[in-house]
């Protein structure tokens, strides 16, 4: 060999090498950076639009609670007492702090700062306590949602004052009141303890949430023994034959059918064929049972299959049924394994929609549902509904709705990592 | 009312615990409380008293709760006058609702007449001797399977092999759930694309370029005879499913590369999690997300660039979606490039290659079947994929590639087609069942190709 060999290291060659490579760790950095941005930007917005929805602008007032308008037969029976009219309390109240607004126009356009849900804080006071008939009160009103929004930022004074929610003397007659010291914001207990209202000022978040709840029991109800039993069969007693093969094949093919199309199979079999009621939790949770059910069979045969088989064959060795080693050894050996699968295919069920609004569940329900047959929506439902609505107040309440819902799938996944954790140290 | 369902249940709960407690203690009198004398535990001898008492009374409830309504109704129309009983189907279905409003006291949408007001009294009469029957009925029966189940217990009575018996027909029963799902889906899907199919030919459904599915109200009606032509759609579909996955594929699989193998420890515990939090933001949130925050965004880019751009462009559904999906592509690529051996990765870096000359030329490679798979099953998610479009994208089917402009797609018909009110055999609603089945069977067969591709191509190595 009398050539020369070839530069192995090659230095020029070496250093695009190293570029390449540097280059493609910076990919990697790129792409895990894209991810975990796309996460902050989404959670931000949410909270810098939604933390609003937790407050409430009020508005004090002294109000009269005129007997000739709320008891006028002066029982102070309860029942009288409900049928009272509480919005002209409330109204007046205002108007009095204006004395020089008289023309019925101007008053009307007055009223309009006050939410028309006043009657209910006023009536409840009453309720609460009979001997403030007759007397003089100072009382926190609720503003209605054009205020509630200009105290928040939202709305321009820059704008014409026909492209704005309150036109130049509703803006006078609020700086007023500010100067008097008479608005303010405190936490909104009403977005937690009511049900969905036209009303953004006065909707809340209880009736979804209960709606949630009643779907989820139902789900649990129904896809937690059918999984764990399904598992129990296919992991420990199950042939090895086509049959099996079939489900197996089942399970996982239903494990990737969208959504949407456990709806249809909801709308044409629970309501069309078994003619269920629509829009009743009962139906969303056996919708949601069947979505969820192949997951909860994969990963409770996944903490089937982690149980160690020398627990099988010592329970065999001293004489236990092949039903009595599951029942008294395996199942509790896998029992955390199970429940972490399902808190977690509960909470995917929690965040579902899209089979709700097949179903009937997108209908406008004011009333918090008591049981699993009520008419009730649920709290994704609830967001993507008022996500729609075109009021602007609306858009703060889809974000406080958003974060109640993250609030709870938080809570549920933590619980199944606090699970994991805990069960496999111990073991 | 008599007693009321709750009740009943409780009743028969009651009964059954009884029933154990009886069975229990016969089991022990029989062999003078030599427990070793028996063939079971005594308490297998109680659960056996027991489901006889409860189980026969869950199945009789059931079905007297599912076809006591149908008899009722069978019965009250057969005593209706003839001039109601003849009426037309949809006008017959409004009186039968009618009369049930009427018979639980709510409002009813017509005029109330003496022949109305006897058969809601009927309805009425009808529930409470149903329900009175079903007490007797469902508490004899109790009873009389206490006494029965009780009768045959004896020393050498095989009490644990029928309980076992029967616990096997209940986990069988349950894992067969899973092929009656299937089956209703298609069934369900089938059946109604069907009658769908009657009324639109299915040439005209694939292969139509019009989708605008008004029906005429009035037959003299021009431009609203519905056009079921879903070519719109589906090119909708795969438009904004191909921007998700443009985002979804490259930025997925690069993070899973870099967590896999450079990311330290320290950076895995931090990231991995947050990869989870965003597989685990319910849809409707991303939708809301893309509504309210990327389409401005995007609208606002395009017009300060002089673009014309929708206000629920394909482009913002589609980014969203990308970014919904990248967790999905990540931790499936995780799991196929953490299955490479390390071997193949020593023996890539003995030769002289640097770390990504090992991952392109040799785990990639390795790893193909699986990441091929991955974004098959990423790909059905995203044609399946429902709030995020219904949220972001557009109604108006636009046959179009251009991803400033607004399009539709599949999920969003179902929803707007079935959302609302509307009789159940139009061929609107018709319509949303036939876009089901295509949906189903496409995700269905990508689902089937990429366990297949996982299961072919997979190496061994051993």
């Amino acid at each position: 060999m009398n050539s020369r060999p070839r530069p192995i290291a090659d230095p020029a060659r070496l250093r695009r090498r190293h570029a390449a490579e540097r280059r493609f760790r910076l990919y990697g950095v790129a792409a895990v950076a894209l991810a975990v941005g796309a996460l902050a930007l989404l959670l931000a917005t949410i909270v810098v639009k939604g933390h609003g929805a937790f407050l409430q602008t009020r508005i004090l007032v002294e109000v009269y609670f005129d007997a000739g308008e709320i008891d006028p037969s002066g029982t102070r029976d309860a029942a009288n007492l409900r049928r009272g009219n509480y919005t002209v309390l409330a109204k007046r109240a205002l108007y009095q702090h204006f004395p020089a607004v008289s023309e019925r126009r101007e008053r009307r356009s007055l009223a309009r700062l006050l939410s028309t849900g006043n009657d209910l804080v006023l009536r409840a006071l009453v309720r609460d306590d009979p001997d403030l008939i007759g007397t003089r009160q100072a009382v926190w009103l609720i503003a209605s949602d054009d205020v509630d929004m200009l105290v928040k930022g939202h709305v321009s004074r820059d704008l014409g004052e026909g492209d704005r929610p309150l036109d130049d003397a509703q803006l006078g007659w609020f700086d007023a009141l500010v100067a008097d010291h008479r608005i303010e914001q405190a936490f909104n207990t009403m977005f937690l303890s009511r049900g969905a209202s036209r009303e953004p000022e006065l909707a809340g978040v209880l009736g979804a949430a209960a709606g949630s709840a009643w779907a989820i029991l139902i789900c649990i109800l129904v896809s937690v023994p059918l999984g764990v039993m399904a598992a129990v069969y296919l992991e420990e007693f199950a042939p090895q034959n086509r049959w099996t093969d079939l489900i197996e094949v089942n399970i996982n093919n239903l494990a990737a059918v969208p959504s949407i199309v456990f709806g249809l199979l909801g709308l044409a079999v629970f309501l069309n064929f078994f003619g269920l009621p629509r829009s009743a939790p009962l139906v969303g949770g056996l919708v949601l049972a069947l979505m969820t059910l192949p997951t909860i069979i994969i990963s409770a045969r996944a903490a089937l299959l982690a149980v160690s088989p020398s627990i099988r064959d010592a329970a065999l060795g001293v004489g236990a049924s092949r039903v009595q080693v599951v029942l008294h050894h395996v199942l509790p050996q896998a029992m955390p394994g199970m429940m972490t699968g399902t808190i977690i295919g509960m909470a995917r069920a929690l965040g579902e929609t899209a089979p709700l609004l097949m179903i009937g569940m997108v209908a406008f329900i004011v009333d918090v549902p008591t049981g699993p047959l009520d008419p009730a929506t649920a709290l994704p439902v609830q967001i993507y509904l008022w996500a729609n609505s075109p009021e602007r107040a609306f858009v703060e309440k889809t974000s406080g709705a958003i974060m109640v819902l993250l609030g709870f799938l938080i809570l549920m996944n933590t619980a199944a990592v606090w699970l994991r954790t805990r069960f496999e140290g111990r073991r | 009312m008599s007693l009321g369902l709750p009740f009943l249940l409780a009743a028969v709960l009651g009964l059954s615990v009884l029933g154990f407690f009886v069975g229990r203690a016969r089991a022990l009198a029989g062999v003078g409380g030599q427990i070793r004398d028996l063939h079971s535990l005594p308490a297998h001898y109680g659960a056996y008293v027991a489901l006889w008492c409860g189980l026969p009374n869950l199945v009789l409830i059931a079905a007297w709760l599912l076809f006591e309504p149908r008899l009722i109704e069978v019965l009250v129309v057969g005593s209706l006058p003839a001039a109601l009983r003849t009426l037309p189907a949809d006008q017959f279905g409004l009186l039968l609702t009618d009369l049930r409003n009427l018979a639980s006291g709510d409002v009813v949408s017509r005029d109330v007449d003496e022949a109305l007001r006897a058969a809601a009294a009927q309805i009425v009469r009808y529930d409470e001797i149903g329900d009175m029957a079903l007490t007797v009925v469902a508490l004899t029966l109790a009873i009389a399977g206490m006494a029965v189940a009780q009768r045959r217990i004896a020393a050498d009575f095989r009490a644990r092999v029928a309980i076992e018996r029967l616990l096997m027909i209940l986990v069988v029963a349950s894992s067969t759930i899973a092929v009656l799902t299937t089956i209703g889906i298609v069934l369900s899907l089938a059946f109604e694309s069907v009658r769908f199919f009657a009324k639109v030919p299915i040439h005209e459904f694939l292969f139509g370029l019009k989708w605008s599915p008004q029906i005429a109200i009035r037959a003299d009606q021009i431009g609203a005879s519905g056009a079921f032509g879903a070519i719109p759609l589906f090119a909708g579909t795969f438009l904004i499913t191909l921007i998700a996955m443009l985002v979804a594929v490259p930025v997925g699989l690069m993070a899973a590369i870099h967590l896999s193998e450079y990311a330290s420890r320290r950076t895995r515990a931090v990231v991995k999690p947050m990869l989870e939090i965003l597989a685990g933001v319910p849809t409707v949130v991303y939708g809301f997300f893309a509504a309210i925050t990327v389409a401005p965004m995007i609208r606002d880019a395009g017009n300060f660039f002089g673009l014309d751009v929708a206000s629920a462009s394909a482009l913002a559904a589609g980014l969203v979606m990308g970014v919904m999906i990248i967790p999905f592509v990540s931790s499936l690529s995780d799991d196929v490039i953490t299955a490479v051996p390390q071997a193949l990765r020593d023996a890539s870096s003995a030769l002289g290659a640097t770390e990504s000359e090992t991952i392109v030329r040799v785990v990639l490679p390795a790893a193909l079947p699986g990441i091929i798979a991955a974004v098959l099953l990423a790909v059905s998610r995203a044609i399946g994929e429902t709030m995020i479009v219904v949220m972001a994208a557009g109604l108006a089917a636009n046959l179009t590639a251009n991803p400033l402009q607004a399009v539709t797609t599949v999920t969003v018909q179902i929803v707007t087609l079935l959302v609302g009110d509307q009789e159940f055999d139009s061929a609107k609603t018709l319509a949303a069942f036939a876009l089901g089945l295509t949906l189903f069977a496409i995700t269905l067969a990508l689902n089937m190709i990429a366990l297949r591709v996982v299961r072919r191509y997979r190496e061994i190595y051993e």
